[in-house]
């Protein structure tokens, strides 16, 4: 007897499974600017790499006439592959059967993939793009989310998790990609919300369109929830691939090493930052002279702009760069600013990536709405972060620093392993204008002229404070360097640090300013 | 770049860029103990008293129905509706004031 027709039959049947929703559903898709599911892998993965499992699956529902429909792999697809030679889970919803929707054997495929890409120690990336829960299916539906976010919770910080949001994705359903590591949109294809406008409109009376409460600009410039914009599907699949060359496949391995080169002459160092520390200057230019081959990869480029966060590599190997930005709001903190730089410095620390800071920032942001946003609470979540990062920390001053700000970028007293200043660095309590008024303010408003007094005054204090050698006396600073020697100097302490060992109190866990 | 603004923090003014969330802040202003205002957008599906009534401490002046849940609106003080500016079936948004009153 020959296998023929069992070999026929089986791929009769897969045959039947890849046609997903039907030719209509594609073209529906399709026509909203977005690919098909089985696409969306094949244009991440390496060619011919991927390997899909549970392509038989069958959905539960049996209420409602639902029995009688046949629903291809329940609506989501799953499988391994690989990205530049190295092996990843993945799993895509395909919206055109029955809307992506999220029934018991559809989570049950994704609970299965993720286990695997746990186990194995392998990166998982989550194409979401559903309708929400199948309510046919009812409580089933809400267990298979529950137990997608326990296992989200359980791999957070072990493999690295990538939430790609190319369609909707609603309800209780957002909540996996906010507890994964990075989200991933697209414009006009990317929507994210708790509830939608129709809710919206007859509970409030509020009249707003998708792409205006949970589109992609809304979520990487206003909410914070995604750390990737793209304008189309294939632009994100490259920012996809381009951060997987950065992060190590899991927690207790390094990110992959690169030949190492030189920054661009084109990015002068010394003729980037202004001396005047009031003045704007755009502190990426500063990454870009330092970093190999001027490369730096932005994450979450358009939200609190105040601070700037991302990858580049030094010497071949993987940095997480952390920089105030005085070119937006001068550099401040503030609400936004610390939960973004604090999230970035302990995913840096989960996966091993040393923490360069550069810090140029006059403080806090004042006003009362920072103040009952409880700017108190966000802001110490950098301190926190830091304090409990125990990969290499190297701080470079290249301006100023003041207050509290001066304490929570990474200050040698939050355990920095090398400080460096700039010459021109000015490390004070404040900005010399308000310390002036605060200490002189007897002079000032006595004297004959207050105007010139205070002038003198600010100048007095400035002579004294406003440099980097009060906290290089006290040994806070390492030492002062020349702004050419930055790059060297981080080469160096980069090596110095390759085998730190920084043991902490064991714990359950701490209990961070969430 | 010409989108530069002076901006003061501690005294020192940078120039730099202020985004709108920044730029648009609102003043803060003492909440006034004198109007009730809705604590969540919803419907007033009834309203129990008139302008220029008094009332005790604890009476019901109207009935805010949000979410399904009808939200009795209490007199925070013993004193007299000065206006009310909603009406029965209105939908309100948050924060709205709906009463003023006279202690």
């Amino acid at each position: 007897m020959s296998l023929k027709r069992n070999i026929l039959d089986l791929r009769k049947r897969k045959e039947k499974v890849l046609q997903g929703g039907g030719e209509k559903a594609i073209q529906k898709q399709v026509a909203m600017g977005k690919l098909t599911a089985r696409e969306r892998i094949t244009s991440i993965v390496d060619e011919d790499s991927f390997h899909e499992y549970d392509m038989f699956v069958e959905h539960e529902a049996r209420d409602f006439g639902m029995e009688k429909k046949e629903l291809h792999g329940d609506g989501v697809i799953i499988g391994t592959g690989t990205i530049y030679g190295q092996p990843v889970c993945l799993f895509a919803q395909d919206f055109t059967v029955a809307g992506g929707s999220l029934g018991l054997m559809h989570a049950r495929k994704i609970t299965k993939i993720m286990d695997h890409a746990l186990k194995m120690r392998v990166p998982l990336i989550g194409i979401n793009d559903s309708g929400g829960a199948r309510i046919q299916e009812g409580v089933n539906s809400l267990a298979g989310y529950g137990e997608i976010f326990f296992r989200n919770t359980l791999a957070s910080g072990v493999i690295p998790q990538l939430s790609v949001i190319l369609g909707p994705c609603a309800g209780g359903a957002v909540y996996s990609p906010a507890l994964t590591d990075f989200v991933f949109v697209v414009e006009n294809i990317s929507k994210m919300f708790i509830t939608g406008p129709e809710v919206i409109k007859t509970v409030l009376g509020e009249e707003i369109s998708m792409e205006e409460l949970g589109g992609a600009k809304v979520h990487s410039e206003i909410t914070g929830n995604a750390h990737f914009y793209a304008l189309n599907e294939l632009e994100c699949f490259e920012q996809i691939k381009k951060l997987l060359t950065f992060i190590p496949w899991h927690n207790e391995r390094k990110a992959r090493s690169f030949p190492p080169k030189p920054p661009k002459a084109e990015y002068k160092i010394e003729e980037i930052v202004p001396l005047d520390p009031t003045q704007p200057y755009d502190i990426r230019n500063v990454i870009k002279s330092i970093s190999d081959d001027s490369d730096f990869f932005e994450v979450m480029e358009g939200f609190a702009r105040n601070i700037v966060i991302g990858f580049g590599r030094l010497n071949g190997e993987t940095i997480g760069f952390v920089a105030n930005q005085p070119l937006v709001l001068a550099g401040v903190l503030d609400c936004d600013s610390s939960d973004k730089a604090a999230r970035f410095i302990r995913y840096c620390d989960a996966f091993n990536i040393p923490i360069v800071t550069l810090e140029d920032m006059p403080g806090y942001l004042p006003g009362v709405d920072q103040e009952h946003a409880g700017v108190i609470r966000h802001g110490a979540k950098i301190l926190y972060a830091y304090s409990e990062a125990t990969v290499p920390k190297i701080t470079v001053i290249v301006r100023k620093a003041y207050g509290g700000g001066y304490i929570a970028m990474n200050s040698r007293h939050m355990k920095a392993d090398f400080m460096f200043a700039w010459p021109n660095a000015e490390i004070a309590v404040m900005g010399p204008e308000g310390a002036a008024n605060i200490i002189f303010r007897k002079e000032i408003m006595s004297a004959e002229d207050p105007e010139a007094m205070r002038k003198e005054k600010v100048a007095e204090y400035k002579k004294k404070f406003a440099n980097p050698y009060v906290a290089a006396a006290k040994g806070y600073i390492d030492t002062v360097i020349e702004p050419e020697e930055t790059r060297k100097m981080l080469l160096h302490s980069l090596e110095v640090s390759t085998n730190k060992v920084d043991r902490r109190p064991s714990k359950k866990h701490g209990i961070p300013p969430f | 770049m010409s989108n530069f603004k002076e901006f003061n923090i501690d005294g020192t003014i940078y120039t730099t860029e202020v985004p709108e969330r920044v730029a648009n802040r609102k003043k803060w202003e003492r909440p006034n103990p004198n109007h009730i205002k809705s604590f969540i957008p919803g419907t007033i599906v009834e309203i129990f008293v008139k302008e220029g009534q008094e009332v005790k401490e604890g009476e019901c002046l109207m009935i805010l129905q949000a979410m399904k849940m009808k939200n009795k609106i209490l007199m925070p003080f013993d004193g007299i509706i000065e206006k009310i500016h909603v009406t029965e079936e209105e939908k309100v948004p948050n924060r709205m004031v709906m009463v003023e009153l006279k202690a």
